[in-house]
């Protein structure tokens, strides 16, 4: 009857516009971190330089054969860390980094290896849970504030399985799996071999004094690069995990945006329907009013 | 006199930079002092205190730290440590 699809309407649009809300002000929660986020990789970016500056002094310097940066040949299982994100509403972030890790993890089961699973962020675990795949280790930790200590507790856990034995599960290779923050309005999911490590990556500083300095070591070399390794893992995992927690947030402020249009698209197209059917609605009552009227005169 | 140039880094933020007259620092073998026209040095750090001097006898920053690494080249000093659990002095804070 009249006003019956006026009234659907006009819930249409109220609920539309409450959404609209929502999403904006997710928007703006993401606008405000990323700022945030992008200082946290920069604050932490001065610890990578050194570290990744003093690797590559040892190594250059001494010819010392590391368990961490040789290649393991008595196993064949393989760990893939999965770094995503905790919460949803980001648009396609957690669905293209869990693409890329089955990417991975497809490549390595073709080439005959076995991969243990480790995942970060409750979208990454769900995901796994739910096909019940197992998973050799899982954090959730707050996925776009990570922290050092979670990033340490991580990466000490892989080197542990690293260094263990082939047969308590021992692995032989570790891939990350995290998001690249390109820049605002591009991330793309990408897979780094982190271990072994191989320390040719940024260490030759080109335009600088090309020969380094003739260096001490206390205790000793070896000491020092047992030191250092472990943190550098640890650095580039960190470093890593604020990335990632940067793409997410870019990605979340870029989808609310969108959703936010869309919605206002929505409530416009809602409102000229409402309309036209107020419209249809007076009209008809016009004419049922006139003609009840022509009828009237006409008896 | 020639200056060192310090840098003071935890694993999420800069601690403390800037020119030095003396650093003392737990490393591996003892407590080293450094002071400018050090040999190019790369040490692991015990857990202790570190601290950074501007001036003899005037204390800029100390900080006591669970572990990390020195690098001393070309009078660049730079400190590298796990987490920090107690400092006194200025703190550089990073906008």
């Amino acid at each position: 009857m009249a006003g019956g699809s006026q009234r659907v309407y006009k819930q249409r649009i109220k609920s539309t516009q409450s959404l609209k809300k929502v999403f904006r002000a997710q928007e703006l929660i993401a606008a405000s971190r990323i700022g945030k986020a992008r200082g946290r990789t920069a604050a932490a970016a001065p610890y990578e330089r050194a570290i990744t500056r003093a690797v590559s002094a040892v190594a250059t310097h001494t010819a010392t054969d590391h368990p961490l940066t040789t290649e393991r040949t008595d196993t064949n299982r393989v760990a893939v860390l999965v770094i995503a994100s905790d919460r949803g509403m980001a648009g396609s972030y957690s669905a293209s980094i869990i693409r890329e890790a089955e990417r991975v993890v497809a490549r390595l089961t073709a080439q005959g290896k076995e991969v243990s699973l480790y995942a970060t962020g409750r979208r990454a675990i769900s995901y796994f849970r739910y096909r019940e795949r197992e998973l050799a280790g899982e954090w959730s930790y707050g996925s776009d504030s990570p922290e050092a200590e979670v990033a340490g507790e991580i990466a000490d856990t892989l080197l542990g399985a690293f260094l263990a034995p082939a047969a308590e599960g021992g692995v032989g290779e570790l891939h990350v799996v995290y998001t690249q923050f390109v820049n605002m309005v591009s991330q793309k999911p990408r897979v780094v071999r982190m271990l072994p490590l191989e320390v040719v990556e940024g260490v030759a500083v080109p335009g600088e004094n090309d020969a380094l300095p003739l260096y001490d070591f206390e205790p000793s070399p070896e000491g020092v690069l047992d030191a250092l390794l472990p943190r550098y893992v640890r650095s580039r995992i960190f470093s890593f995990m604020l990335e990632a927690a940067a793409s997410e947030l870019a990605s979340r402020q870029r989808a609310m945006h969108t959703a936010t249009d869309n919605a206002e698209d929505l409530i416009r197209t809602y409102t000229r329907l409402a309309n036209q059917a107020r419209q249809a609605d007076i009209t008809q009552e016009i004419s049922e009013i006139v003609s009840g009227a022509d009828a009237l005169a006409a008896s | 006199m020639a200056e060192l140039n310090v840098d003071l880094v935890a694993a999420d933020r800069k601690v403390w930079s800037g020119a030095a007259r003396e650093v003392s620092a737990p490393s591996a073998d003892g407590q080293i002092g450094i002071l400018a026209g050090h040999t190019p040095l790369l040490a692991v750090l015990r857990p202790g205190t570190i601290k950074v001097s501007t001036a003899p006898r005037e204390v800029a920053v100390e900080v006591q730290v669970d572990g990390g690494f020195l690098s001393v080249d070309d009078d660049v000093v730079t400190i590298v440590v796990d987490s920090i659990t107690e400092v006194s002095g200025r703190e550089s804070t990073l906008a």
